[in-house]
């Protein structure tokens, strides 16, 4: 057994110290009941190519419940391909991925998405002819099924959540305009509003504070300080001032692999981290 | 803005109104001699084809999936009634080596004439279900409905999509028409289905099989004489016999009611559409039009909806094959040509894909004008000849595109507003 796990991922004496809880890691060697109180998500070897070109590339990594985990990096470090790794829009090369502790690797989106792992993307993915309401109403959860869509209608309960969630992200007057009317603030509060409804354990937010202005980012920042007390956050994010008002743990891409992970003033301190960003 | 509320009352009058021409108004102008039968026959086979475009319309318009093999379908339920109407049609009295009746069309699949059987002529067992009304109702919706079931599993699980689904779906319809025109397929090859004399529903419901019918009959008339209907000596014992076997489909009285049949399929029709639009899995619908890729991380599988929406627009198919055929007497496979599937998507296209009503519309509209156009006119100075039709209609396809993108319901839509509005002041300068 021994020398399977050397084999397995870099020795633990040769990551950053930070990083070292991760390789003692192993889920594939555990009892599932075991390490899933521990982390929710967890990737092993994960590593996915493009033509030859390792998007990314991580040996042991993993999200703890209850967490607000920041992932930064630089431009095509692999930060939207992890999320697209986790919620199985791509397929990995290899690896393995975790969830509350079953693995979900080969499951199709729509099954990784119904056992809890909810996604917002970098572009605001609102539904353009549906309104504000039904793009709520769509993505209540434990409707999914055609049958109970086409034979019941929401229920009053299900009104007053969309209603209140609304209201909670001001959005409560532009209920019934089409999302394609709302501007691009509003846009973004409806796609999150949306992933928020669906009650997922696990929230994957891609670059939420793009093209919003400082009030906007601000007040998003809020939101998911907010959320992050009932939910486990992965928050993708390029924007420091953004990073640096959730003031929670950050992890460091580059080139695919994970790099550093600490608060953000010591990352900026970070020699490694500073040249990765700063490409010195 | 106009309230909902309003809105959806506005649509409850218009929907009332039309009922009524549909139902009583044509029809008494029919009564009055101001139509002829041949008026409200052409009627009723062009609310078959608008009962295709509903299909077309909820599939195209709010699920964004072009398909264009719906004739098709459409030919699957036609053929379903036209073997039961072939099985029932004269002329009678002839009967395979099996004791089962020998429809007259199906002889041009075998080397003698109709009526000689010898032997190893047979009616083949794929044709005897639809000897029985019922059942061949039944399977006339469900034969397109599993068909595009099977297509659709196949084809929306591995995620085709868009123009390349379009394709596949045009390549069907051809292979489909390629098919229907074989004679070995026992379908009457080019030929098509005909001699359609009566629908029976008594005698297919309270038979099982030919023989039983006839046994019946004889067994409550004490004779097989006036059964048998070949010879011109019993002419007169036709009308007398046809009412007990069925109603005659050259009766007037038969085709105003097939008429009433088709009106009533498409209001309930649309009705169904309607329903599943504004229900919560027609959100679904627009959703995956708007971004299917996105779905899935709703937790949603978008290939299921796409699988029922194809479904309901094949059954819708199959059920306006059946209408159309006793009133069009023939069924040929020129009608599954690849052409004919386009047409549909012109039809609903002119008439507006953004609204279930737009896609009747059209396929009334533009139906009407075929009929209309394709007789010779003299047009003021101008001298109409039917050869010009497909130059009109692709100027029409395109005038539509490029000036009402959303149909002529849209014209209609704006008429209707404007009238209500001016209404409205009137109203208010009343008080």
């Amino acid at each position: 057994m021994n020398t399977v796990d050397t084999t397995e991922g870099p020795a633990p004496e040769m990551l950053a110290e930070s990083l070292k809880k991760y390789a003692e890691f192993r889920p594939s060697l555990v009892q599932p009941s075991i390490w899933s109180k521990k982390f929710v998500l967890f990737v092993e070897n994960l590593s996915v190519s493009f033509d030859g070109f390792k998007a990314v590339d991580i040996p042991q990594y993993g999200i703890e419940h209850g967490e607000l985990r920041v992932i930064i990096g630089p431009n095509g470090a692999g930060k939207t391909t992890f999320c697209d790794l986790v919620s199985g829009k791509t397929k990995p090369s290899t690896g393995r991925v975790y969830f509350d502790g079953k693995e979900i690797t080969q499951l199709e989106e729509s099954d990784i998405a119904l056992s809890g792992i909810g996604r917002k993307f970098q572009t605001p993915t609102v539904f353009d002819s549906l309104t504000t309401y039904e793009n709520l109403l769509l993505a209540l959860p434990g409707n999914q099924g055609w049958k109970n869509n086409l034979f019941h209608p929401e229920s009053k309960q299900e009104v007053e959540q969309i209603d209140e969630i609304l209201e909670k992200v001001s959005l409560l007057g532009q209920r019934e305009m089409p999302a394609k009317s709302l501007s691009h603030g509003q846009r973004q509060w409806l796609a999150i509003s949306a992933l928020i409804i669906s009650k997922p354990k696990l929230l994957l937010v891609d670059e939420p504070a793009a093209g919003l202005t400082d009030l906007e980012t601000e007040q998003t920042a809020d939101l998911l300080l907010e959320l992050a007390q009932e939910h486990t956050i992965v928050v993708i994010e390029h924007d420091m001032d953004f990073v640096r008002r959730l003031g929670k743990t950050v992890t460091v891409l580059n080139e695919g692999k994970v790099l550093a992970e600490g608060m953000i003033d010591e990352m900026e301190r970070n020699e490694e981290v500073m040249e990765a960003y700063l490409g010195r | 803005m106009k309230s909902s509320s309003e809105k959806l009352i506005e649509n409850k009058v218009s929907f009332g109104v039309l009922f009524i021409i549909g139902f009583a108004v044509l029809p008494f102008l029919y009564g009055e001699g101001i139509f002829s039968i041949g008026d409200i026959n052409m009627l009723g086979r062009y609310m078959s084809f608008a009962i295709l475009a509903l299909g077309l319309g909820l599939l195209w318009g709010y699920v964004g999936i072009l398909s264009l093999c719906q004739f098709t379908f459409f030919c699957l339920g036609a053929y379903a009634m036209g073997m039961h109407l072939a099985h029932h049609g004269g002329p009678e009295g002839i009967i395979d080596a099996n004791g089962w009746k020998m429809p007259a069309c199906l002889f041009v699949v075998y080397p003698y004439d109709v009526g000689e059987s010898s032997g190893d002529a047979l009616v083949p067992g794929f044709w005897k279900p639809f000897w029985n009304l019922p059942l061949t109702l039944i399977l006339g919706i469900l034969i397109p409905g599993v068909t595009a079931f099977l297509l659709g599993y196949f084809v929306f699980r591995s995620r085709v999509r868009g123009v390349y689904f379009a394709i596949l779906t045009q390549a069907i319809a051809v292979a489909g028409w390629l098919v229907f025109c074989r004679n070995d397929v026992m379908l009457c090859g080019t030929n098509g289905l005909t001699r359609f004399d009566v629908i029976s529903p008594a005698e297919s419901l309270y038979t099982f099989n030919p023989v039983d019918a006839k046994d019946s009959w004889i067994a409550s008339h004490g004779s097989s004489m006036e059964y048998d209907l070949n010879g011109d000596e019993k002419l007169d014992q036709l009308d007398y016999s046809i009412a007990d076997v069925g109603f005659s489909l050259s009766s007037e009285r038969v085709q105003l009611w097939l008429y009433w049949i088709t009106l009533a399929c498409l209001f309930g029709a649309y009705l169904l559409c309607q329903w599943i639009v504004k229900s919560r899995l027609g959100k679904v619908l627009l959703a995956i039009r708007d971004d299917e890729p996105t779905l899935h991380f709703f937790g949603y599988k978008p290939h299921v909806y796409k699988i029922f929406a194809f479904c309901i627009a094949a059954a819708l198919a199959g059920l306006a094959g059946m209408l159309f055929v006793p009133q069009m007497k023939i069924v040929t496979p020129s009608n599954m040509e690849a052409y004919r599937s386009v047409l549909v998507v012109v039809w609903v296209a002119v008439g507006g894909r953004s609204s279930l009503g737009g896609a009747v519309l059209g396929a009334l509209s533009v139906n009407l004008l075929y009929n209309y156009l394709t007789s010779e006119q003299d047009i003021l100075f101008f001298k109409w000849s039917p050869d010009y039709w497909p130059i009109l209609l692709g100027l029409i396809f395109i005038a539509v595109v490029l000036y009402l993108p959303n149909g002529l319901i849209d014209l209609v839509n704006r008429l209707r507003k404007k009238f209500s509005s001016s209404a409205l002041i009137n109203n208010t300068s009343d008080k």
